[in-house]
């Protein structure tokens, strides 16, 4: 038990003085940024900038190696087509497929983060979390996603979902943290923005919305309100924290919407894959379609961009 | 009632349909529609390039259910629709009588469209023996060639007949398992808008038939363009205006079907071969034992 202990010097936050969310005033503000008229020049940097923040997933009960080497040919090659397309950020599997998608990337400068903690419910024994971050990270992991606690989170059981999130944290090594907050079962928003300060006080390198799993998963209002945590955890202790929304995310257009949502709030600082991704499976086609109309002026069919 | 005075009547909004849904156009442009005299009769929708994209993408998804769906329920569903026609003729008979057609004219019209509705309805599980074939091989294989919908077809309805023209070019296609996105007549477009309420009303799917109103001229390099799009139908004879769709159309290898002197009206524009346009010929190969 003891070897388990927490060890981070990280100190628990106080969540009574975690600042209220206004929630008018958040759904208003969210609403305005799908208001932004973006020329046809920025629309295009806007979308390969999206495109190198992706982390192309699969979490899937039907995965297969067979499956998950084709996704990473998906992140190789996106569209060749198009010459000079960056690259997807990371891909984004279950434990069991590090080792799959590590072989099939090779040398390519694309991440394999894992998803670990007994995804997506999180119903697991500390021990076998920590026993599965470890073996994904051996495996090959580059990053980890992990889920909190929602049940332990809901009961007000904070003190237990802070230590769960630093001793994830000292199991990853080197690998990266996000930690997932789930916020399709956290209810309110004021929950959200407390659970954001929660995982940043306990170490997460990132912040992320949802598992996929659960509806709603990533919506504007939300994804403003962690911005917004991540943007006053900054101002008070000087640490950067990355922000990933999930889930939901499969038109260009939104992305773009949540891109000037990061700008307006984070600034440039935020605008590269190493401080924000976006987690999904079927954005990354809508993506390479909405750059392919750029380029001829004719809207696309899926009928020409491979499925992933 | 007081009677103060005379009621102010509800004047109807004319819409475009998208997905099973009477949204305004995106663009918000409208252009006003005059009679004879020029006064404004409605304003109509100028469906935008995104009001299109959006319509191919909702007859994208409605595919696979459509197609799917057996000819039978298919022919159910298109006898429906007369039925819901027939219902509301007083109501169409009116639109043709505003848009400038005599009475006696507007009504021969709308019957004629209801005719039409119930002749492909009858067509929906024929005109695939009609079409379909066992072709003769020397080899031990069963070899048979059978007809599939090819896709979402985007109509460019005639320009100069406003309902009984639009139920002519969408009939032949949807009953055939095709979805569509149909640019109604610039001219006459009223009764396309109160067709779309009946197509509503008749369980035919969302998606299955999405119908714009606006400038033709506007539209049409779109509808060619779109890779989306698996088939243009063109009505309105204009050569120049074929080619240039025929030019688009090459990138992804549409099918263009350029239709010429149609007297809408006249017996022998309903006809099995007007399925057979918008359909692909599918050839298997199936071996049998020796």
């Amino acid at each position: 038990m003891t070897s388990e202990a927490v060890t981070s010097a990280n100190r628990m936050p106080d969540l009574g003085r975690v600042t209220l969310v206004d929630e008018v005033g958040v759904r208003e503000r969210a609403a305005r940024f799908q208001a932004r008229s973006i020329k046809n020049e920025s629309k295009t940097e806007a979308l390969r900038l999206v495109l190198s923040m992706i982390d192309l997933t699969t979490l899937e009960g039907q995965d297969t190696p067979g499956k998950v080497a084709q996704l990473c040919q998906k992140a190789i090659h996106l569209h060749d087509a198009l010459p000079g397309l960056p690259h997807v950020a990371a891909v984004c599997v279950y434990p069991t497929m590090v080792g799959v998608a590590k072989r099939a990337l090779g040398n390519h400068d694309i991440n394999v983060a894992s998803v670990a903690t007994a995804f997506p419910s999180g119903m697991a024994l500390r021990q076998i979390k920590l026993e599965e971050t470890r073996m994904a990270v051996a495996e090959g992991a580059d990053e980890i996603d992990m889920v909190i606690s929602r049940g332990a989170f809901l009961q007000g059981e904070y003190g237990f979902v802070f230590d769960e999130i630093a001793a994830i944290k000292e199991a990853c090594g080197d690998a990266h943290l996000k930690v997932i907050l789930e916020t399709g079962e956290l209810g309110t928003l004021d929950r959200v923005r407390r659970a954001s300060v929660l995982a940043m006080h306990a170490g997460a390198d990132f912040i992320k919305t949802s598992t996929g799993k659960i509806q709603p998963a990533a919506t504007l209002p939300v994804t403003l309100v962690m911005l917004q945590a991540i943007r006053d955890f900054y101002f008070e202790t000087g640490r950067m924290v990355g922000m990933k929304p999930a889930g939901g995310i499969s038109n260009a257009k939104l992305a773009v919407h949540y891109l000037v949502m990061l700008r307006e709030t984070l600034g440039n600082a935020w605008m590269t894959p190493k401080w924000y991704r976006f987690g999904a499976s079927s954005l990354a086609n809508d993506v390479l379609m909405q750059l392919r109309k750029q380029v001829t002026g004719n809207y696309q069919s899926a009928d020409y961009f491979s499925k992933d | 009632m007081s009677g103060s005075g005379k009621r102010v009547p509800v004047a109807k909004t004319y819409k475009i349909y998208i997905d099973g849904k009477f949204p305004r156009t995106e663009s918000g442009r409208y252009f006003p529609l005059e009679d004879a005299d020029g006064a404004v009769i409605a304003n109509i929708c100028r469906g935008s390039r995104k009001d299109f994209r959006n319509s191919v993408v909702a007859a994208r998804k409605a595919l696979d259910g459509w197609s799917a769906a057996s000819a039978y329920l298919r022919g159910q569903i298109l006898y429906r629709v007369a039925e819901m026609l027939e219902g509301r003729s007083e109501q169409f008979v009116a639109e043709l009588c505003l848009q400038g057609l005599s009475r006696r004219k507007a009504r021969n019209e709308v019957e004629a469209s209801i005719d039409r509705l119930i002749y492909y309805a009858g067509w929906s599980d024929k005109y695939q023996q009609i079409f379909s074939a066992v072709n003769p091989v020397s080899s031990s294989h069963f070899n048979f060639s059978v007809l599939e919908p090819t896709g979402v077809v985007a109509v460019l309805a005639p320009n100069d007949s406003s309902l009984l023209g639009l139920i002519s070019n969408i009939a032949p296609v949807i009953v055939g398992g095709n979805t569509a996105v149909v640019l109604a007549s610039e001219k006459l477009p009223l009764c396309a808008v109160s067709f779309a309420e009946v197509l509503h009303a008749s369980d035919v799917p969302a998606g299955v038939v999405n119908l714009l109103t606006g400038f033709r001229e506007e539209l049409c390099g779109q509808f060619a363009s779109h890779m989306d799009v698996n088939a243009v139908i063109y009505c309105d004879g204009d050569v120049e205006v074929a080619r240039s769709i025929q030019e688009k159309a090459a990138d992804n290898i549409k099918r263009v079907i350029a239709r010429v002197d149609n007297d809408w009206s006249d017996e022998t524009s309903q006809n099995p071969y007007l399925i057979k346009e918008t359909q692909e010929t599918k050839t298997t190969w199936h071996p049998i034992g020796s």
